[in-house]
């Protein structure tokens, strides 16, 4: 242990005693708490202890994924157990101050569970629902600790990792740890983390750049902005100990611009970070240095990619640049660049504190450690899961998420995010597992979960879903431009009753030459949710073209038009897209449609770089 | 995706800047960034905050402090959807129309929501007290329907609830406009007395400074 750890960890370990010694109260606030109305309980919270005379520690912390109890209240009186209260609207504030914080008698009426010691006619945080099969590793922080306050991190086994790091190995080691761990990329290309800091790590360029990916345009998941509010400390961590592995010296944490709450609390974070010497230069005491900063990124799905998110950075357009050069060559500014999702980044310090052995143990064989689910939609509970790979997705939706509020019947899950698929019900036993998951053409991607009943019109959802990805098209190569469009165009004249015949095969026939055509993801896996959707419910998608749809589907009222630098000045182009418009006249043949060595996957960076081709790299940490 | 305070507009529009007074106020919001790294994308994203929109004279004044030509900084700027380059109205309202919300009857909401206050599509009311705009995802699933009012996110949304929370907006708008036009007749007031004043004081010399 180095000496400046050893000072900082005898001080937050002070620190968590006294806090200790006083009621402590924990907010889920945020904007998941706030959305549910966690201002107006915390001021009551104030209000009414300083009426009672009460002397406690309020912090406002992140969600803790009981995302269907907020607002929720941990109240912790010493001496007493710590007891979670769920929907706790401010009438409730005054009997809970008084009976539980002032007298030490918890309301057992408004509680939820409790947290370590048992009181009766109460059940335990773990043996709630939705907490039955998760497997903390990223959220292990999440509403424990208070994220501007970096000694409760210290505290509770955070640094630990990159002291270990700085103290006991060098970066070799490190890296192969890292490799060792099995640990993949979490934004949705599952590409091995190690493999990829290695092509970092081996080039021996001065400046080089960790870039972690909070971008997170994704419509139904949340995780990246969860961890970001609940627990900014563990990615920074994450960060740095990436940039000793890999011999970088720069941090960037990409978050979209407008998500104050998240943004604020990493710049503070890093800003204490720098005040207690883990950050800056000679970090602990060593000669490593490391530096950190937000950057911000406008309204774009597509910055989400990772050459993409580099034109971002420089400030510029986010629309993907061809590779190669790949980021390890040539990514932000020039420099050689490592690109993770947050939700890598914030396991990395626990694999180094832990050993990778430990993170082995957790997960599948090829699928190491855990996934963080977002659950929403038609479900009782929804939030926010870390659960191990392995797992299957009825267990998630069934059990831990309660299924449907109403007891109707699970129709499907729509599966990661708006390029992603769906899963009919009966085919929820899928194990979470990257592999066996790809190979029957599912996706986990960025974790969005969005569960949908059998009143759920999947002709409706699919529009909706292209409605996004054709306003989130950047615009750089046509055939994701225009296929979008046209595609757009015959799911809105189907679910309008105007459905002709031959429009399946003519969705079919766009997508597949958006596939093949495409420069990034976006293009690529744009027909996914039309296909998947086709393919389990085509029964459906047929009944509504013949115009005897069962489920009536509403109109539509999407964003006004084409929006990429198309609405400047009034200028909304009306030009609608040909029927007969096609990208190729001859007919393609399925194994046209797999990404070839020759499309996106020239070779200059080294054979391993060019592994998983075009796809893998293009949807790489597509949050 | 905009919540919390940024996107609330720190510059009152209906004192409607003059072209030199949006200049300074762009230099000062470019000036002024917190980021270590200072871009164009940056900096419109700072004179975006602080005015509501992007004027022409912000672009230019980001060209100058960049490097880059207008065209490229037109470029950026109309690229991503968050920028307007219209001044906004008084305040703000967005809905959510991300696949949960979606699922979880978004459009009802939405489409009553638009009958409410005589619009078609997303845009300003004419009075221009209200923008109603769509959000791809307010990154609230869990409590969807998502709206936001005035960065104000709030989950669990029913029509009847959003046109409520849009007429006591409205309600509060007119308190507010009001409390300007007192603040700015007793201004104007105090501006001529001052101007009285002075037309009686000795004349002064002018200095160039």
């Amino acid at each position: 242990m180095t000496e400046a750890f050893a000072k900082l960890a005898e001080h937050a370990t002070d620190q968590w005693a006294e806090l200790q010694a006083r009621p402590w109260i924990r907010v889920s606030s945020g904007l998941m708490g706030m959305a549910s109305g966690a201002r107006d309980t915390l001021e009551a919270l104030r209000h009414d202890l300083a009426q009672a005379g009460v002397e406690a520690t309020i912090s406002e912390v992140g969600t803790t994924g009981l995302c269907y109890a907020e607002p929720l209240v941990d109240v912790y009186v010493p001496g007493g157990p710590r007891v979670l209260y769920a929907n706790v609207v401010p009438e409730r504030v005054p009997e809970i101050v008084e009976r539980h914080v002032r007298d030490g008698e918890p309301v057992v009426a408004y509680a939820l569970a409790t947290v370590g010691a048992s009181v009766s006619g109460l059940p335990l945080r773990e043996e709630l629902p939705m907490m039955r099969h998760q497997v903390r590793i990223a959220l292990r922080n999440a509403g424990e600790i208070d994220p501007g306050q970096i000694d409760q991190y210290i505290a509770r086994g955070g640094f630990e990792g990159l002291d270990k790091a700085l103290s006991e190995m060098d970066a070799e080691q490190v890296l192969q740890s890292i490799k060792d761990s099995g640990l993949r990329g979490r934004g949705g290309a599952a590409f091995p983390t190690g493999v990829k800091l290695g092509f970092l790590a081996g080039n021996p360029a001065p400046l080089k750049y960790i870039l972690c990916n909070c971008e997170e345009g994704d419509p139904g998941a949340f995780n990246d902005k969860t961890i970001l509010e609940a627990d900014p400390f563990t990615l920074i961590e994450g960060c740095i100990i990436a940039g000793f592995a890999t011999g970088a010296s720069n941090g960037i944490v990409f978050v979209r611009h407008g998500h104050d709450e998240p943004i604020d609390r990493t710049r503070q974070a890093i800003k204490a970070c720098y005040a207690s010497g883990l950050l800056g230069g000679h970090i602990l005491g060593t000669d490593f240095a490391f530096d950190m900063e937000v950057a911000e990124v406008g309204e774009s799905y597509v910055a989400g990619e990772e050459t993409a998110l580099m034109e971002a950075i420089e400030g510029k357009r986010s629309m993907p640049r061809f590779r190669p050069p790949f980021p390890a060559a040539y990514g932000v500014w020039g420099k050689p660049s490592n690109i993770n999702n947050i939700k890598t980044l914030s396991c990395v310090p626990e694999i180094v504190r832990r050993g990778a052995e430990w993170f082995k143990g957790i997960g599948t064989d090829k699928s190491t450690g855990t996934a963080i689910a977002c659950l929403s939609g038609d479900i009782k509970y929804p939030g926010l899961v870390e659960v191990p790979f392995g797992v299957t997705m009825r267990q998630i939706v069934e059990e831990m998420g309660g299924g449907d509020p109403s007891g109707k019947a699970v129709k499907l899950v729509q599966t990661g995010g708006p390029l992603g698929g769906l899963l009919p019900a009966d085919q929820l036993d899928m194990v979470l597992d990257y592999d066996i998951m790809a190979q029957a053409g599912a996706m986990f991607g960025s974790g969005g979960l969005i569960v949908c009943n059998e009143t759920r019109s999947v002709v409706d959802l699919t529009r909706a879903l292209i409605a996004f990805d054709q306003m989130e098209s950047c615009g750089k190569c046509f055939p994701c431009r225009l296929g979008m469009t046209h595609l757009l165009e015959v799911l809105e004249r189907i679910c309008d009753g105007d459905g002709r015949t031959g429009d399946l095969e003519l969705m079919e026939r766009v997508g597949g030459n958006m596939k093949i055509g495409s420069l990034c993801g976006h293009g690529q896996l744009g027909y996914n949710p039309v296909a998947s959707a086709m393919r389990f419910f085509g029964d459906e998608f047929r009944a509504e073209v013949a115009g005897e749809g069962a489920i009536a589907i509403m109109p539509f009222v999407g964003p006004q038009g084409p929006r990429r630098g198309a609405q400047v000045g009034g200028l909304t182009p009306t030009a609608r897209v040909k029927d007969d418009f096609v990208v190729a006249v001859h007919p393609i043949a399925a194994e046209d449609l797999k990404p070839s060595g020759g499309a996106g996957a020239a070779k200059s960076n080294g054979a391993e770089q060019t592994h998983g081709a075009a796809q893998a790299h293009a949807q790489d940490e597509q949050a | 995706m905009t919540t919390g305070s940024t996107g609330a507009p720190r510059v009152a529009q209906q004192t409607s800047p003059q072209s030199d007074e949006l200049r300074h106020y762009a230099d000062e919001a470019i000036a002024g960034q917190p980021a270590t790294t200072v871009t164009v994308l940056s900096s419109l994203l700072a004179v975006h905050d602080l005015l509501g929109y992007l004027p022409s004279e912000a672009l230019s004044a980001v060209a100058e402090h960049s490097g880059a030509s207008v065209n490229e900084v037109w470029g950026v700027a109309s690229f991503y959807p968050n920028f307007r380059f219209t001044p906004p109205a008084r305040h703000l309202i967005e809905i959510c129309w991300g696949p949960t919300c979606h699922v979880l009857g978004a459009q009802d909401i939405l489409q009553g929501l638009l009958k409410h206050l005589g619009l078609d599509h997303e845009a300003d009311t004419p009075d221009g007290t209200l923008t109603l705009k769509l959000n791809t995802c307010l990154g609230v699933c869990p409590h969807a329907p998502a709206m936001s009012f005035d960065h104000d996110v709030v989950g669990h949304v029913t029509l009847e609830r959003a046109a409520r929370r849009v007429d006591l907006l409205r309600v509060a708008d007119q308190e507010e406009r009001r409390a300007e036009q007192l603040v700015a007749d007793s201004e104007q007031a105090q501006a001529a007395q001052a101007a009285a004043s002075e037309a009686d004081a000795p004349e002064e010399p002018r200095s160039d400074d």
